[in-house]
């Protein structure tokens, strides 16, 4: 049996390269990833010891949830140096500093830090060029940077620190041990020390932390603790290889997310690559109908009919787990230098491996998924009779009540799930929700493929070959629905996705147009160190004093704490205004200026946390001690500053900082909002980062977010409509190999090789486009029920993408075409006397 | 050379090797022979006589390893996959002994298919002369399954017919079929032949099938070894019987 299954399986070897790819694909992700993830890892994990290696034991602040870290001062320098064992103690000044590149635009990177730093002379950053800085007005920059932005000794450079843009002249370039430009691609400036206090820290004699090392004879972790009994409790004393794997783990915590988006998009390959498996074991039992009823009919068991199918299974998953693996290695250097030269800058790599989680779950993975998908149509073929054998091979259509029934069970069950899912915000009964649904959907298909897939023909089917292909797609309904399923997974996935954008986009229009009164938004760029930019309170007030603007306010924001829940906070210059402007509505208290220990907060998020006027809570602010406030006003759900705390103005010294992070302008009467915008934007001339926009223009950016989002889904599922399209080829080309004598009574009594090919084709658009239509109709249920379950998080407005959704469909007419190129060649390259007598 | 009037299709010292070298197979040696029009005749012949390889060739579906075949005016021979095609669709008809219809399409498109295939318009007096002949009127929308074997192969005769081809070529029209059904469409053939003045060649290894024909020609080895006109079913037996007493030349 053994022998027969393996001879059987190589003498269809096209067969076995169309199935096995399928979960090649979907292999070659998941062993992708874990490479990927494992390659960066180390990569990082060797960035910071690089980073520390200067540091035997690291001197900081403690740190306290909610609490920015006190500066340290001078004194405690001279405290640590005191400590025995101590060779050198010196303080490091370190803060974000954004460079300004020739073009004047503010410098970005991909993910790293754009740090500054005061030049201590006893770093591991080394002068490449020129000098250290000496005087207020010299910084020396990083190489990266130097290189980067073309700025070179001598040059001037702007930098936007806590203040605004300041000039600088480079006195010197410097790079890291090796000759290394940067150590991850940061953007890096060093001050003269005073210098970097200002800007910095934000006043004299500030430290962000202390770097000690250690003399001769004292280990690391003896100097460690004899530095912690020293300083007390008010500091985190580390070693520099504690402090170094704190920082990889922080980072690999972060590469952890990525893995899994990208392991999310192998199981979804997978998922579709199993329709594949199943439809193509399927048609393969069925030609093999009379062989397996031979075997039968010799004396086989059932239960060695079924081992032969499920070997075949475990052959192809086996060699396409091997071959997944190899390309998953590949793929994941691939995607590991395009991170360091691309995405991360300049990350040095620490070589591809390869771990063991990779290699396990590849075969794991390849085989499990192969066999689960060979398993029904083992079962099928273990029933067949063995006087099957003697009869004409046919396959009769078996009636699909049941599968229908089953079906739609299986699509209840879904939803139940998803809802149950939506309800609780529990992801996984989500996701397994929306697979069990496509399971479902996959099983009502063939009921649906009949007046589907003639609805679809008939547009197609005007000449005589187009209706043999539209005939010849609707002869197996099975067969048809499940190539179709495979399709639709992907489309109704993108779909869906759509929806919900689009209707988030719709919601912010009416939001912008309807809500609020406001003709100028003026707000910071989002920057990567973690706040957004701000700009000082005074420049507000010219603001408000510029011709032409009737009223304005800005507010500074921070996390706040209560308890253990991180809040928004808000801390508006006018509470008027904002009520004006941003429409708010009075539910309990009236709208009123807020006392200094009073706060205000939307109804929903004071019914959540049990709060009426006048209750009483106590917060923790960034820089301030634990404060008790009194509920002073409620106002009435909107969709603007949904699960916002106000605090007082007075409350924003405590936030990090206390500078304005979002301004609103209402222009006079008569007055023209271009106009204004003009007039109001030289204020903001030194500080890049901030934008004034118009409300339209405010709309774009927020919405602008969401077409990179759907690009990139688009992206990663387009692997899952390539894994489809395998699907479509491979259903195509054993259906043709089935219908090998048609095509030769076909050609005999005169169809043209072209003929025969737009035959095959216009099936593979029929079942394409049947595919798409069915992954629309899901999608737009899947995007209506996340749509519905987002209500409350302001997706009030429902749209649909229609312009994508129709593009969705040509694509798809067009997938069919080009995977009807082979198997239509093959059919047209058929010889009509072999093929007459092919048995 | 040109087949003359009167002449449906011709072969003129036909060859057909299979392989070469030792393994070489000579399945035609130098066959020639005129098929009349408007005339119903029968290839016959032992297996591996070549019988069946004579009607491919001479159909177009298969090429000759040396001499010419004509049907019609058209030379055959060297005619590309183009040329064969529109040969096939406009001026010869087939039925073959099983498979001979396309399970997706009911009886009425199954029977027009060769005017659709070439974009024809269907001549709606003929095709009714035809399925009335063939008694399939209350079962043009029927499928291929509905039907039984008879039926089917009649289906497959009107198909033939329906483009009016030059020539229609049988190959055991009747080898899966009961002797009652076997009959029905042996008639029909014959009554085409004579009524329609349709030339018709099949080939049969069944003496009482050639007995309808006009003519039989006997095949052996690869050459024409004998022929009858319109032969009874015991003639035809006994030629069977004593082809092995006709001299064959070597090849």
């Amino acid at each position: 049996m053994f022998k027969a299954t393996i001879k059987s399986l190589l003498s269809r070897k096209l067969r076995l390269v169309l199935s096995a790819l399928a979960v090649v694909l979907g292999v070659m992700f998941v062993s992708g990833s874990f490479v990927l993830t494992d390659t960066l890892q180390r990569s990082f994990t060797d960035l910071f010891s690089s980073a520390y290696a200067n540091v035997d034991v690291s001197v900081a602040p403690k740190a306290e949830k909610g609490k920015e870290p006190v500066p340290l001062t001078p004194q405690t320098i001279a405290d640590v140096k005191s400590v025995p064992g101590v060779a050198s103690a010196v303080g490091d000044v370190q803060g974000s500093a954004r460079p300004i590149g020739k073009n004047g635009k503010v410098m970005t990177t991909s993910g790293a830090p754009r740090i500054g730093f005061n030049w201590t002379g006893t770093g591991q950053e080394k002068i490449r060029d020129g000098k250290a800085p000496q005087a207020e007005g010299e910084v020396a920059v990083g190489a990266f940077l130097a290189s980067t932005g073309q700025f070179k000794v001598g040059d001037e450079i702007s930098l936007l620190t806590l203040e605004p843009k300041k000039t600088f002249k480079i006195s010197g370039v410097f790079e890291y041990a090796g000759g290394r430009d940067s150590l991850g691609g940061e953007l890096s400036v060093a001050f003269t020390e005073p210098v970097a206090q200002q800007l910095l820290l934000g006043g004299k004699d500030k430290f962000s932390g202390v770097t000690v090392t250690a003399a001769q004879g004292t280990s690391d972790d003896a100097l460690r603790d004899a530095v912690a009994a020293k300083m007390g409790s008010g500091y985190d004393v580390k070693t520099g290889a504690v402090l170094a794997k704190e920082q990889a783990d922080q980072i690999n915590e972060g590469l952890k997310f990525f893995n899994y988006v990208l392991l999310g998009f192998a199981g979804i390959a997978l998922f579709v690559g199993i329709f594949i498996i199943l439809n193509t074991f399927s048609i393969i039992v069925a030609q093999r109908t009379r062989e397996l009823a031979l075997l039968r009919s010799m004396g086989a068991s059932r239960g060695q009919v079924i081992g032969s199918v499920v070997l075949e299974a475990l052959v192809i998953g086996l060699i396409a787990s091997i071959v997944g693996l190899g390309a998953g290695i590949g793929v994941g250097a691939l995607l590991a230098n395009i991170f360091s030269t691309v995405g991360g800058g300049n990350l040095h790599l620490a070589g591809i491996g390869v771990p063991m989680s990779a290699i396990i779950s590849s075969f794991a993975v390849g085989m499990i998924v192969t066999v689960i998908a060979a398993v029904l149509p083992a079962l099928r073929a273990s029933r067949i009779a063995p006087v099957a054998a003697m009869r004409e091979a046919a396959t009769p259509d078996r009636p699909l009540t049941k599968i229908t029934i089953f079906g739609a069970v299986v699509v209840a069950l879904g939803g139940t799930g998803l809802g149950f899912g939506f309800n609780n915000g529990s992801l996984p009964l989500i996701f397994g929700g929306i697979l069990v649904a496509f399971v479902g959907v996959a099983l009502l298909t063939p009921l649906l493929s009949k007046p589907m897939v003639s609805l679809i023909g008939r547009l197609l089917s005007w000449s005589m070959p187009g209706l043999l292909g539209r005939r010849n797609s609707a002869r197996n309904p099975r067969r048809t629905a499940i190539t179709a399923a495979a399709l639709m997974v992907g489309i109704s996935l993108i779909t869906g996705v759509s929806v919900v954008l689009t209707s988030a986009t719709k919601s912010i229009e009416k939001l912008a147009a309807g809500q609020i009164q406001t003709d100028l938004i003026i707000s910071g760029e989002g920057q990567m160190e973690g706040m957004p930019a701000t700009f000082k309170r005074d420049v507000l007030t010219k603001v408000e004093q510029t011709d032409g603007v009737g009223s304005a306010f800005g507010w500074a924001s921070d996390g706040v704490l209560q308890g253990e829940d991180q809040m928004f906070a808000i801390a508006p210059t006018s509470v008027p205004a904002m009520k004006q402007m941003l429409g708010l509505k009075p539910k309990f208290g009236d709208i009123a200026p807020l006392k200094d220990n009073q706060i205000a907060m939307p109804e929903d998020l004071a019914s959540e946390k049990g709060l009426s006027v006048g209750s009483t809570l106590t917060l923790q602010l960034a820089k301030a001690e634990p404060q008790t406030f009194t509920v002073g006003f409620i106002w009435a759900k909107t969709q603007v500053l949904q699960g916002a705390l106000v605090l007082p103005e007075s409350a924003g010294k405590g936030f990090r900082s206390d500078q304005i992070g979002q301004a609103f302008v209402q222009t006079k009467p008569g007055a023209s909002a271009v106009d204004v915008q003009k007039r109001i934007e030289p204020l903001f001339a030194d500080n890049p980062e901030i934008t004034v926009q118009d409300r339209s223009a405010f709309v774009k950016q927020t919405t602008s977010q969401f077409d990179t989002v759907l690009l990139m889904i688009q992206i990663l599922l387009a692997l899952a409509i390539l894994i489809a399209v395998l699907g479509v080829i491979n259903t195509l080309a054993l259906s043709v190999i089935e219908r090998t004598r048609e095509l030769g009574l076909l050609r005999a009594i005169g169809m043209r090789r072209s003929q025969v090919m737009r035959m095959i084709t216009v099936e593979s658009v029929v079942i394409s486009v049947f595919g798409a239509v069915l992954g629309l109709a899901v999608g737009v249920a899947l995007g209506l029920a996340t749509v519905q379950a987002l209500k409350d998080q302001g997706i009030s407005e429902i749209g649909f993408p229609w312009v994508t959704m129709v593009q969705y469909l040509v694509v798809a007419a067009f997938v069919g075409v080009i995977a009807a190129i082979l198997p239509a060649i093959r059919a047209a390259r058929l010889n009509v006397l072999d093929a007459i007598a092919y048995e | 050379m040109s087949a003359s009037d009167g002449v449906a299709a011709r072969a003129v010292d036909v060859w057909k090797k299979y392989g070469s070298g030792d393994a070489a197979v000579t399945a035609l040696a130098g066959v020639s022979v005129d098929l009349e029009k408007s005339r119903f005749t029968a290839i016959m012949g032992p297996s591996g006589s070549g019988k069946s390889t004579l009607m491919h060739c001479l159909a177009g579906l298969d090429d000759v390893t040396g001499g010419e075949v004509w049907i019609g005016d058209t030379k055959v021979t060297g005619l590309k996959d183009r040329g064969l095609t529109e040969l096939r669709r406009d001026k010869v008809g087939f039925i073959f002994q099983q498979f001979n219809l396309l399970p997706t399409l009911t009886a009425e498109e199954n029977i027009t298919l060769p005017l659709s295939i070439g974009g024809k318009k269907v001549d709606r007096a003929w095709f009714d002369v035809v399925v009335d002949t063939v008694g399939l009127r209350d079962r043009l929308t029927h499928r291929p399954t509905q039907l039984s074997g008879g039926q089917q192969q009649r289906v497959a005769c009107a198909r033939a017919l329906v483009s009016r081809p030059d020539v229609v070529f049988a190959d055991e029209p009747t080898g899966n079929l009961d002797s009652q059904s076997g009959a029905e469409v042996l008639g029909f053939l014959q009554r085409s032949a004579r009524e329609f003045g349709q030339t018709i060649v099949m080939v049969t290894h069944d003496p009482n099938a050639a007995s309808y024909a006009d003519r039989v020609i006997f095949l052996k080895d690869g050459q024409i070894v004998r022929e009858l006109l319109s032969p009874s079913a015991e003639e035809v037996l006994e030629t069977m019987k004593h082809l092995d007493d006709v001299a064959v030349p070597h090849v």
